[in-house]
């Protein structure tokens, strides 16, 4: 009967890369600013990860808690470095940020859309923004309840589809970002794609739902045909509105 | 080791208590050792219903708390052989009541009993959820009734989560029906539901169905647990399901409309 403080979760977000070939910090702070400025919405706050992997090494040595500080004030918010090798291992662990082992496998840098400006950039140093997207990954196994879903319990597939092997007790809630599959009755709520998926799908064996929505469009109970109830049926979205027909 | 089984229904007012006192006193009269321990603080009744209300001088809250024995605070049943019963606290309400404490007095309990069976009050917090989490089994009564059928629904759904076996990932509490104040006339009417339709939205095993009988408030007011009123169809209807329970196949009585004898009809005798 006791409830955990915390519980861990996997996620995958998307960061802005900033490729460094050399640190030069006054025009590294111009540079950055104009990149900036070409667009400005899609930088403020943004979290960024320096990737120092092609970073030349020309002896001196880089002040990385500087380079921070200059992300920061043109509103960058550093997050970690990644590609550090063993020589910059150590100022990298002084400034207190994440270092994040090389993940290529995973990474696939598309270019950037902003018009380049007429003014050449300074061939000395060159400052490189990619944008990085983490491909997503392929398919979350579906999620599957084998004993009746009861009255007042909820369940939730998250990123994946939800099938149950049993009835959902009116008063039961069935949640699924993907499709929900009902081998049973259905007289509870059935909400599919609940992040927005306008393609989902529910099924049942029995329906008898007090609530049925796909994408935030719902149906309630007292609209649903006389002819569907208690028979096997699929519903559907079919531009705003939610269709139930049979199996 | 004791079986524990837990008396529950959600819904109040459907025949806990009258069912822990018949099944109690049922399985003692088969001769196992049963102790029937009443969770409902502060709204006791078992001890009524069993008749032994005068002879309540420790109860189960004084036991948790140290103030008496196990020894001193179980009541022996007068009428039947191998019977106890542990009250309930009165003038306490259900905060009284600990998990580590209720686990060891059922620890004690477990070494000494064949059968325990909780009889819970009604609701789904704190109190009721206490009587539950320690069991094997519990019987889910319900009066062919939609709210109680809800319920009891909503009952099953917390007997699966917030019991101990579900926190420990042990095999799950095995779950029983009893369909209680059934009357089958009524059903042919169409104004109750009928066993298949509670069967049908509750999804478990059907241990018993006690008709709707006049014996049961006698029996409450006379403190006899119905189920020693073997003449009663409500009386019998209990002792089926304690065969049931104990794992034997019974056939299901009192399910269809019973056809008057002529004197019966003349006479007017009730069930």
């Amino acid at each position: 009967m006791s409830d955990a403080d915390f519980q861990l979760k996997g996620s995958t977000i998307t960061v802005v890369v900033l490729e460094l070939h050399r640190y030069l910090p006054n025009s590294f702070a111009s540079q950055l600013e104009q990149k900036i400025q070409q667009a400005p919405q899609f930088f403020v706050n943004s979290p960024v990860l320096i990737n120092v992997g092609k970073l030349a090494d020309e002896g001196l040595p880089v002040d990385f808690s500087l380079l921070i500080k200059q992300c920061r004030e043109l509103g960058l918010q550093p997050v970690g470095f990644k590609g550090g090798t063993e020589k910059f291992a150590r100022a990298i662990a002084e400034t207190g940020l994440a270092s994040l082992p090389d993940s290529s496998a995973s990474v696939k840098a598309v270019a950037l859309d902003i018009p380049e400006p007429a003014v050449q950039p300074d061939p000395e140093v060159q400052v490189e923004i990619k944008t990085v997207i983490q491909e997503r990954v392929v398919q979350r196994p579906s999620k599957v309840i084998t004993r009746p879903v009861r009255s007042g319990q909820q369940v939730y597939a998250e990123g994946a589809d939800l099938i149950v092997l049993s009835q959902v007790s009116e008063g039961a809630e069935v949640l699924a970002d993907g499709n929900i599959h009902v081998y049973g009755a259905l007289r509870g709520r059935a909400l599919a794609g609940v992040y927005g998926d306008t393609d989902a799908r529910i099924f049942c064996q029995h329906m008898d739902a007090e609530l049925l929505s796909v994408a935030g469009n719902f149906l309630l109970s007292e609209s649903l045909d006389d002819s569907i109830r208690k028979q096997s049926a699929q519903a559907y979205l079919q531009g705003d509105t939610l269709k139930v027909i049979s199996l | 080791m004791a079986k524990i089984i837990v008396v529950t229904s959600g819904k109040g007012g459907v025949g806990k208590t009258t069912t822990s006192a018949a099944i109690g006193t049922g399985l003692a009269m088969q001769g196992h050792r049963t102790i029937i321990i009443d969770f409902d603080v502060g709204l006791r009744n078992l001890d009524l219903i069993m008749g032994c209300e005068r002879r309540v001088v420790y109860d189960f809250v004084n036991v948790i708390n140290g103030e008496a024995t196990l020894s001193q605070a179980t009541i022996k049943d007068k009428r039947t052989d191998n019977l106890y019963i542990l009250a309930a606290s009165q003038t306490r309400d259900k905060d009284a009541l600990t998990q580590e404490g209720v686990q060891k007095v059922l620890d004690e309990l477990s070494e000494d009993y064949d059968f325990i069976i909780c009889d819970s009050p009604a609701g789904i917090e704190k109190g009721a959820q206490m009587a539950l989490y320690f069991a094997d089994e519990a019987i889910v009564v319900t009066n062919p009734e939609v709210s109680s059928v809800r319920d009891s629904d909503r009952i099953l759904g917390i007997l699966q989560s917030k019991s101990q076996r579900a926190e420990q990932g042990k095999e799950p509490i095995k779950e029983h029906l009893l369909i209680t104040r059934y009357n089958p006339s009524r059903v042919n009417d169409g104004e109750m539901l009928s066993v298949s339709d509670v069967e049908d939205i509750l999804a478990i095993a059907l241990l018993g169905v006690i008709p709707e009988s006049e014996a049961v408030l006698k029996a409450s007011n006379q403190g006899a647990p119905v189920i020693l009123d073997g003449q009663t169809n409500a009386g019998q209807a209990y002792s089926d399901a304690v065969d049931r329970l104990l794992g034997n196949e019974v056939a299901h009585r009192f399910l269809s409309v019973q056809k008057k004898g002529f004197f019966k009809r003349l006479l007017g005798a009730t069930a």
